[in-house]
């Protein structure tokens, strides 16, 4: 897969993403939809493979509801914070069309392990979106049962759920589900960021000797908190996986479909026996790395413009209209979903219980331990110890 | 009853096979572990019997070993991890400390992670750095994690099969010193007749001076109550067994009678186990104590150059040093 020269690789195309011509053209970069919403029919990867999709107008209409759902409850999500009402969030916002393409190229038997900023994933995956508000309030660490909704529990740690995930498909092929169509496959949501921690390294070596059947789906936003991506490498990431042994692709992130092609493609081949590869899917984080982080004092006002030029959901709004498969009439019903989901987010997020303090005893081991027993009964007695106390 | 003779090592062995027979969804995974055996030779003959997907000879890379484990767990197998030695468990710290230990919690009790973690840990054989340290105390400081450690071939054949019967993520200490002694093993007594997995064990009784320890320092202590008897005091002399949760029925209950109470570890003494128990008996058994509690222990030194381990390490001595101590007060 790696191209020539290394050093003279580097070069060239470090210069690339700094371009203001965007990604268009990129030969590098597989896509589908161009940032004008131009349909691209098939477009090639590094190492030859075709990508293309072929949606229904329905299924069109679908993705862009999707996209358009999940900023909307991420937006709605910033405000609750902004207003005291959760102490952190970390938006997604500029990675919809990453999250909603590859969320959907999962099939239902798939298994997805997620940072803390997938909750465009989560959404694919069917989970109520409340689910991660509750972690980001402070009434519990995660709400969801991951094997029922084969989506894992948001992992704060960066890079630490990729040797889960891969542990994990090594189990399935332990199980036998691999090698056909109905077989298993994983896949590992990481950041820019998280490439240069050793744990992701060691999931790739893993991933690679093993052949697990499992998809590294690396969000490039650019950006670790403050730090660009120059910070972390000199190649482009996708081209890692070559040193690892296995295939590596950059994908436009900002578009729905070839994130979807490129995902799906990808998670094929793993549940197929082929083993592992990694997507680089090359996005943008629109907003700050959290919200209590500032990136006007790391970033410059005309790199973000430059990228709202690329808006994941703009160049769909642009194709569904020069196609003529969405009128104004669905648009505007769209957004008066999303206005009414964000509003019984909000509604739902503002009633959430706080936890009862003596439940923090509870689900340290799933034996129990005398030692907290103790401690429980000492923290009750405690307690009703205060006059008028409840307890 | 088929009662055999055999090394600790061969009796971890052993259990190791029995836990694998017994349930296929076992697995043990490591450094090595496969057609070598392991450096200590633990698993021996385990991969030839039970193939290379049960028996994984993984890359050499210990946070993997742990968070691919991680994973395996979540997808209903139980991993049996070993960690070569006590000095290189450390790159995995991140992934037994914020994964294995808080998977259980964070998920709110909805996924469990039974997973054992075999580490052979202590000093006694001459090794270079790295190759003798004592690191129960980070673990038995985590909550999430369970710490256990033997003493003897019939618990290290029970205790590994119990641990690897947990639902609870286990760090299972092998007191690599002791790997060669042997003793008596009931290798027909069924899992679910066993001594409890978590609770400490009398295993010499005395009226003089109770004397707590584990894993290697057990039978250093049992060495010390020997020859203390010939001088007229009869040590009591508890196996913990379980550094996480601590089961300390049977030594306040000792203490209580006793009135003396010295701790025994080669983990250096600050902030150690032997800290916590101090503080535990002091509680507990404030008007019985006719003496602080003692505490010998390795130095709070980096583990020293092989050739000056013995002086590092408590002996006998020492331990009989502590417990003329306690008649000092």
């Amino acid at each position: 897969m790696a191209k020539g020269d290394p050093g003279g690789t580097t070069r060239s195309r470090r210069a690339a993403p700094r371009s203001k011509k965007g990604a268009t053209g990129d030969p590098e970069l597989v896509q589908l939809l161009t940032p004008e919403g131009e349909r691209i029919d098939s477009a090639t990867g590094p190492d030859g493979t075709e990508y293309r999709v072929d949606f229904t107008d329905e299924e069109y209409r679908g993705l862009y509801r999707d996209l358009v759902l999940v900023r909307k409850l991420d937006a709605e999500a910033t405000a609750l914070q902004r207003q005291g009402e959760l102490g952190l969030w970390a938006s997604l916002l500029g990675q919809e069309a990453a999250q909603v393409g590859s969320g959907r190229a999962l099939r239902t038997q798939d298994m997805a392990f997620p940072t803390y900023r997938e909750h465009g994933v989560l959404y694919c995956r069917g989970i109520d979106p409340i689910m991660p508000l509750g972690l980001f309030r402070g009434v519990d660490q995660g709400g969801w049962d991951p094997n029922e909704f084969k989506f894992n529990m948001y992992t704060i740690v960066i890079g630490a759920q990729t040797l889960h995930a891969t542990g994990y498909a090594m189990g399935i092929t332990m199980d036998g589900k691999v090698g056909t169509d109905d077989g298993e496959a994983a896949i590992a949501y990481f950041g820019d960021g998280a490439t240069s921690q050793g744990d992701v390294n060691e999931a790739f070596v893993w991933a690679s000797v093993f052949n697990a059947p499992l998809v590294f789906f690396c969000q490039n936003n650019q950006y670790a908190i403050s730090e660009p991506l120059e910070r972390q490498t000199r190649v482009p990431l996708y081209q890692r996986a070559a040193g690892f042994g296995f295939p590596g692709v950059r994908v436009d992130g900002n578009d729905v479909l070839a994130s979807y092609a490129v995902t799906r493609t990808a998670l094929d081949n793993a549940r197929h026996g082929q083993g592992p590869s990694l997507i680089e899917a090359y996005t943008y984080r629109m907003g700050a790395h959290t919200t209590s982080d500032d990136p006007t004092r790391y970033r410059i006002a005309s790199e973000v413009e430059s990228w709202q030029a690329k808006d994941p959901i703009l160049r769909v709004k642009a194709f569904l209209e020069k196609q003529q498969i969405a009128d104004a009439a669905f648009f505007a019903e769209v957004d008066e979903q999303a206005r009414r989901e964000a509003v019984h987010l909000r509604e739902r997020v503002l009633t959430m219980p706080d936890p009862e303090p003596v439940t923090m005893f509870d689900n340290v081991y799933p034996n129990g331990s005398p030692l907290l027993d103790e401690q429980r009964a000492q923290f009750n007695s405690y307690m009703e110890s205060f006059e008028g106390s409840a307890h | 009853m088929a009662t055999e003779t055999l090394t600790l090592g061969k009796a971890l062995n052993t259990g190791l096979r029995r836990a694998l027979e017994t349930d296929p969804k076992v697995v043990i995974m490591g450094e090595d572990v496969g057609k070598l055996g392991g450096v200590f030779r633990i698993t021996d003959g385990l991969q030839k019997d039970f193939g290379d997907q049960r028996v994984i000879d993984t890359p050499l890379a210990e946070s993997g070993i742990i968070g691919t484990a991680v994973g395996l767990a979540i997808r209903g197998y139980r991993p049996v991890c070993e960690i070569q030695f006590d000095g290189f468990v450390y790159p995995a710290y991140d992934q037994i400390v914020s994964q294995v230990a808080k998977m259980h919690y964070r998920s709110g009790g909805r996924l469990s992670i039974p997973m054992v973690i075999r580490i052979p840990f202590g000093g006694g054989i001459g090794a270079v750095e790295h190759h003798s340290e004592s690191p129960e105390a980070y673990f038995a400081h985590t909550a999430g994690l369970k710490v256990v450690t033997c003493a003897n071939p019939q618990d290290a054949y029970v205790m590994i099969q119990q641990a690897i019967a947990s639902d609870d993520p286990i760090v299972f200490l092998e007191p690599k010193r002791r790997y060669w002694e042997k003793g008596p093993v009931d290798l027909d007594a069924p899992l679910s007749d066993a001594y409890p997995l978590h609770s400490a064990r009398v295993v010499r009784p005395g009226t003089d001076v109770t004397v707590l320890a584990y894993g290697p320092m057990v039978r250093t202590c049992l060495e010390a109550a020997t020859a203390a008897a010939e001088d007229g005091r009869e040590l009591e002399v508890i196996d913990l067994r379980s550094l996480s949760p601590l089961d300390l029925a049977a030594a306040y209950e000792s203490v209580k009678r006793t009135g003396r109470a010295v701790v025994v570890h080669e983990a250096p003494s600050n902030i150690g186990l032997g800290a916590e128990l101090a503080a535990r008996i002091t509680e507990e058994c404030f008007y019985s104590l006719e003496s602080p509690v003692l505490r010998v222990t390795g130095f709070d030194t980096p583990y020293p150059a092989a050739r000056v381990e013995e002086e590092y390490l408590p002996d006998l001595d020492r331990v009989l040093d502590a417990v003329d101590r306690t008649f000092g007060w």
